[in-house]
């Protein structure tokens, strides 16, 4: 009887600690040590060793709900859990093959949606041009709607919220009397899909967009997709590079195969083939995207100083007298885009480090200069009226503005030590609605606002 | 005794914040500590601890550092911020006026004597 062997009994036990997901191996040690020092204290009570270790194991409780209640407050742990849940399936072989051929008929779908219009005679003529890219988002998104309304079961309620979402969309990019080559129509090509983007955030999230935490998952999301989808279009590029000039060494000119076929069907299907990938293959991602965010936000702080500085020595103001607010703000979205990406992988447990103070200097630079850009904004408006890219813009700017002063102020708290991790996410999470209702607004009223032009 | 759930997730904030106030400490110690202030009736599952104070250091309540105790094992220890301090102070307030309201409905129900006394449970 007395041939129990505390250390291996010990160790089965951290075994099966360690296999659950939602438990890092900081966690580990941290019960272990709790259950040490429960069994030493019951042996110094004059139990036995076994019955010691009995007792404390019964004590830290069932390892199945401790390690459900770590899952529910590491919500990122979480989130991975769900992916790789679906993998220790015994059944995971025919449900893998059964999503990818989801996703590869949804992105032959989208590939083909591409290719409807030229049976009613668009085609890709210079007239044709601003019709595509209208439309562009409309091609694939509801596709990708469709990808996450199948795969989190949302069925009937999701199926009517993708028809009336396509429907607005379909309706407000092609009813609209642009004039040709007016800045409403270009305002539109760049809002639509960030309206729709909201839309495929709804879905993914499967219950309707109500946590935070969703939300952040999402963030998480979008980021990794949109690494994934540069390095398709990237590699697709290549490819398509290397067989337009194979053909071409035989005296076969397929330029034109090129740019009617392969590369906007397959800028189409990536969208789908790059979400899958994203929920696929979770794990490869997961250690690339800290190590590119710690390496573009000093970068990205490194560009915004030093145009402040040169700003500052050379007294340079912005130049608003062309039209390139637009480009200068979506430099700022890109910006922010990075620190929501940042906040998104980062682990929340660990404490403040040097990199949060970049990621707050990063954040403060980029406030400056949007202050800058509202400055001139402001200006130009008050000199020469409003036109919808000056509205725009500075609606946009202001946007930004309170969204980064609120960043910055909670990274503020979070470094003092004041506030949590926690409230950071919150503030971010919470504003993501309003840059949606931004993008629509710009979609629906600015066009008749300002007349068309 | 086993309290019910809502009542556990209700109070354990701000008993693990009262008894970081006393000074640093760590997760077995805070399970005994609540137990030694129960008198021994209060019965957490230890497991359910950890969770809980990771998630007071993310809301910044706490801030923890790994550090090796004297069994020579790594330790993690938790110490109040001045966040869990201010938290603790709101709570403190909340509970007593929780506290002072149910005095009130035990001593009226003990006057009119509609309910003779039930087990352990003390008049005033």
């Amino acid at each position: 009887m007395n041939e129990f062997d505390l250390e291996s009994g010990i160790s089965e036990w951290k075994a099966y600690l360690s296999g659950k997901d939602a438990i890092k191996d900081s966690d580990t040690r941290e019960l272990e040590d709790h259950l040490r020092m429960q069994v030493d204290g019951l042996i110094d009570a004059g139990l036995d060793s076994d019955e010691a270790f009995l007792i404390a194991v019964k004590r830290i409780g069932n390892l199945d709900v401790v390690s459900r209640e770590y899952a529910v407050v590491h919500s990122g742990r979480l989130w991975k859990n769900l992916v790789f849940s679906a993998h220790t399936d015994k059944r995971d072989t025919t449900v893998g093959l059964r999503e990818f051929g989801v996703v590869l008929i949804l992105a032959l779908c989208a590939a083909t949606t591409f290719k409807l219009p030229f049976l009613a005679g668009i085609d890709f003529e210079d007239e044709n041009i601003p019709f595509f890219m209208r439309n562009f988002s409309l091609f694939c998104l509801p596709y990708l709607a469709l990808y996450f309304i199948w795969k989190r079961q949302l069925e009937m309620s999701g199926l009517q919220l993708l028809a009336a979402a396509a429907f607005a969309g379909v309706l407000f990019a092609n009813v609209y009397p642009f004039s040709p080559q007016g800045s409403t129509e270009i305002l539109t090509v760049l809002h639509l899909p960030l309206a729709l983007w909201f839309l495929i955030g709804v879905v993914y999230t499967g219950d309707w967009w109500r946590s935070g935490s969703r939300r952040m998952d999402f963030v998480r999301f979008s980021g990794e997709f949109a690494i994934y989808y540069v390095l398709i279009a990237l590699g697709g590029g290549v490819m398509t590079g290397f067989t337009v000039g194979m053909f071409s060494i035989i005296g076969l000119d397929i330029g034109w195969l090129a740019a009617t076929w392969i590369i906007p069907c397959g800028a189409a299907g990536a969208v789908l083939v790059a979400s899958w990938l994203v929920e696929a293959k979770q794990g490869a991602i997961e250690n690339m995207a800290p190590v590119l965010t710690r390496v573009f936000t000093p970068l990205f702080t490194l560009s915004l100083l030093s145009f402040l500085i040169t700003m500052l020595v050379t007294g340079n103001g912005i130049d608003v007298q062309r039209e390139v607010l637009i480009g200068f703000d979506l430099a700022l979205v890109l910006v922010l885009g990075l620190v929501l990406y940042a906040v998104s992988s980062r682990d929340p447990d660990t404490a403040p480090g040097w990199f949060d103070i970049l990621q707050l200097i990063l954040v403060l630079s980029a406030l400056l200069v949007d202050l800058l850009a509202l400055a001139a904004i402001a200006g130009r408006i008050s000199e020469l009226g409003f036109t919808p890219n000056r509205v725009a813009a500075l609606g946009e700017n202001i946007i930004l503005l309170v969204s980064l002063s609120g960043s910055a102020w909670y990274y503020f708290r979070f470094i003092r030590g004041e506030s949590g991790f926690s409230s950071l996410e919150k503030w971010q999470t919470d504003y993501i609605p309003v840059y949606v209702l931004w993008a629509v607004i710009v979609v629906v009223v600015f066009p008749p606002l300002f007349g068309f032009i | 005794m086993n309290l019910s759930k809502d009542l556990m997730a209700a109070s354990s904030t701000p008993l693990v914040l009262g008894i970081l106030a006393e000074g640093e400490s760590y997760g077995y110690q805070i399970v005994k500590r609540v137990g030694e202030l129960s008198g021994g009736a209060l019965k957490w599952t230890d497991g359910m601890m950890y969770p809980l104070l990771h998630r007071l250091e993310h809301q910044g309540h706490l801030k923890a550092n790994w550090r090796t105790a004297q069994t020579g094992r790594r330790r993690k220890y938790y110490q109040i911020t001045e966040h869990g301090l201010k938290t603790l102070k709101v709570q403190y307030r909340q509970w007593e006026i929780i506290n002072d309201a149910l005095s009130g409905v035990w001593r009226d129900l003990s006057e009119r004597s509609q309910w003779s006394n039930p087990d352990g449970l003390q008049a005033g």
